[in-house]
């Protein structure tokens, strides 16, 4: 089981270090599909059954999915990444990320009290159908907005998506939707 | 039955966070930006299953179930103005985005 | 010292399910070949032909030939390819294919089912949504515009005929009350749900040809504009991983159709005859997909466009919610 972890988590860092490092966006995109993936076998593991395969469904099924066709319809190359100011942005970025990751290490350091233990989870009900009752009864308005919040999405994106008063024959990004 | 520890799954959303913020620091290409804040989501939808498996409730899966459909509808809008800002300035990289008109 | 390790609760799950992978690897992989002459055989009396006869008895060997021969193609690789993907994207075709087959319950008891999860379907429908990733990156990495142009229309047909077939889906999920797809099969033993779900059930048969761009939804690879669309620079054993593919998935969502609408193994005679049910209820749909392949001409896009969001969502959606208004009416309660 631990390894099983390790292995997802090693896949999980290292795909997404490869995201924001490699030039080309569409290995980027790839990496990041593994990266869900993996994250997807973490939250199996944590007995998430629902939520890892929504993850597969809607984050590498649907969304890099989108990504992809952006990619490929903007028919974008290579980055090129070079002059003083990318390096010196690059240069500041990074130094950002040490100071974040010292600063998580050091709070994890103040805090090492482990916190209760995990016992089995309830399993008397699905994982689904115990998300599903929640969804549908505590969370109902929360979910009934996130309907609208979708909706207003769309609804935007086809704005967007159509431009402003271009001739009629230019292809619009309709697929987006 | 060994678990996996809290600390593990924390650790590793954490780092994967701290790998999305370094990916919208340095990168200029806006598509690489918005992958790098889906890791920032994910990492917190990691941290969020973590902890409600710690604290034996569902609250945190359901949570992730909200981020989910938000990232989804944020990807959609913003990959329109990706597409939009290609189409205006023939380029998808912010730094040489730098003028308010279109 | 061997009882012991033999004795191990994870050395067993281990073991069944790598003799489970064993036999479902090559027993698909047989299947595929035998369904490929069979579709060049029903091609053949369609069009009034005989279709293979040269290759041993009624060209009962022709699989083996052709696939001797994909085997001794040059591999070609074109200029300008990316080639980690264009290496990758073949085998992106099968894998999918081959997941879905761990969750399918070929028939009664634990041993004819790879996996039993409770979360089968999902499972099955976020692999018909990796198999995108196969068409469209295949196509891309040619660095050819045919290539490209195909992969493109495969991601947008793809994800725009997946949302009509996970709402097909759910009408099945209220009947049954169960993601898990041996809980499924148990639900229809008195009723199969194509009965309480003819409409579903033809919905998912459309969006089940468009997802494995079989004719007459075959536009990623419309040889008459396309040369032969995304696998237009594919030859060799690529080229077969994308064949292998292309029939791995029929197979598989024919599996699902079984599992989901036509009661699975259930059928009249003993328990043991469940997999024989199985395969024969199989044997019908795979006809079906072959029969509507010779018998309709392809759609056009912006039909296909048409027919994925203006008519089989809405109908999807309209399904659910009467399924769901029946179910409260005649109090069939969710288990």
């Amino acid at each position: 089981m631990i390894y099983l972890f390790a292995a997802f988590a090693a896949t999980l860092l290292v795909s997404s270090l490869l995201v924001i490092l490699h030039r080309h966006p569409v290995t980027s995109a790839l990496f990041l599909v593994l990266a869900f993936c993996s994250l997807a076998g973490i939250y199996l593991m944590l007995r998430a059954e629902f939520v890892g395969m929504v993850q597969v469904i809607v984050y590498a099924g649907a969304i890099m999915v989108l990504f992809l066709f952006v990619i490929m319809y903007l028919n974008l190359p290579h980055d090129v990444e070079s002059g003083v100011p990318t390096a010196v942005r690059r240069g500041l970025g990074w130094v950002a990320g040490a100071v974040l990751l010292a600063e998580a290490v050091a709070l994890a350091a103040r805090h090492s009290q482990p916190g209760p233990v995990t016992g089995a989870y309830e399993m008397t009900q699905g994982n689904t159908q115990a998300i599903g009752q929640a969804l549908y009864t505590r969370y109902l308005f929360p979910f009934e907005i996130t309907s609208l919040l979708l909706l207003v999405a769309m609804v935007g994106v086809i704005v967007i998506g159509k431009g402003r008063a271009t001739p009629p024959s230019a292809p619009g990004a309709g697929e987006d939707e | 039955m060994n678990e996996i520890p809290l600390s593990w799954t924390l650790a590793l959303s954490a780092v994967i966070f701290i790998i999305g913020v370094v990916g919208v620091l340095v990168r200029r290409n806006a598509l690489i930006i918005f992958m790098s804040i889906e890791l920032m989501l994910n990492a917190a939808n990691l941290a969020f299953v973590a902890f409600g498996r710690q604290m034996q409730s569902l609250d945190g899966q359901i949570f992730v179930f909200f981020v989910m459909t938000v990232a989804a509808a944020e990807v959609a809008v913003g990959l329109a103005i990706i597409v939009n800002l290609f189409r205006l300035r023939e380029t998808v990289f912010v730094d040489e985005v730098n003028l308010l008109k279109g | 010292m061997l009882a012991a390790v033999w004795n191990d609760p994870t050395f067993q799950l281990v073991f069944w399910a790598v003799v489970k992978v064993g036999i479902i690897l090559n027993g698909m992989l047989g299947l595929v070949s035998y369904m490929i002459y069979a579709e060049r055989k029903i091609a053949g009396h369609m069009q009034a032909r005989t279709g293979p006869n040269r290759v041993g008895p009624l060209g009962l060997l022709q699989p083996i030939a052709d696939v001797l021969k994909l085997f001794f193609k040059e591999e070609f690789m074109p200029a300008g390819a990316s080639k980690v993907i264009f290496v990758i994207a073949p085998m992106l075709a099968v894998i999918p294919a081959l997941v879905t087959f761990a969750v399918i319950p070929f028939g009664p008891g634990p041993a004819l089912v790879g996996a039993d999860v409770n979360v089968g379907l999902l499972i099955f429908l976020g692999m018909s949504s990796l198999g995108v990733y196969a068409i469209t990156l295949g196509g891309w990495a040619s660095n050819n515009k045919y290539a490209l142009l195909g992969g493109l229309r495969s991601s947008a047909q793809m994800i725009s005929y997946e949302l009509a077939m996970g709402l097909s889906t759910v009408g099945v999920l209220l009947l049954a009350g169960s993601l898990s797809l041996v809980d499924i099969v148990h639900a229809q033993q008195k009723v199969w749900f194509v009965v309480l779900q003819p409409l579903a059930f033809i919905i998912f048969m459309i969006t089940a040809l468009a997802e494995t761009n079989r004719a007459p939804f075959d536009l990623p690879e419309a040889e008459g504009e396309l040369v032969a669309g995304f696998h237009t620079e594919y030859s060799s054993m690529k080229f077969g991983l994308f064949f292998l593919g292309e029939f791995m998935n029929v197979i598989a969502i024919s599996c699902i159709a079984v599992t989901l609408f036509l009661g699975g193994w259930n059928g009249p005679g003993p328990q043991s005859l469940g997999l024989v049910w199985f395969g024969l209820k199989l044997a019908v749909l795979l006809f079906f997909f072959i029969w509507i392949r010779w018998t309709y001409p392809r759609l056009r896009y912006d039909q296909l466009m048409n027919l994925g969001w203006k008519i089989l969502l809405p109908i999807s959606l309209l399904n659910i919610v009467v399924t769901a208004i029946a179910l409260q009416i005649t109090g069939m309660p969710a288990p």
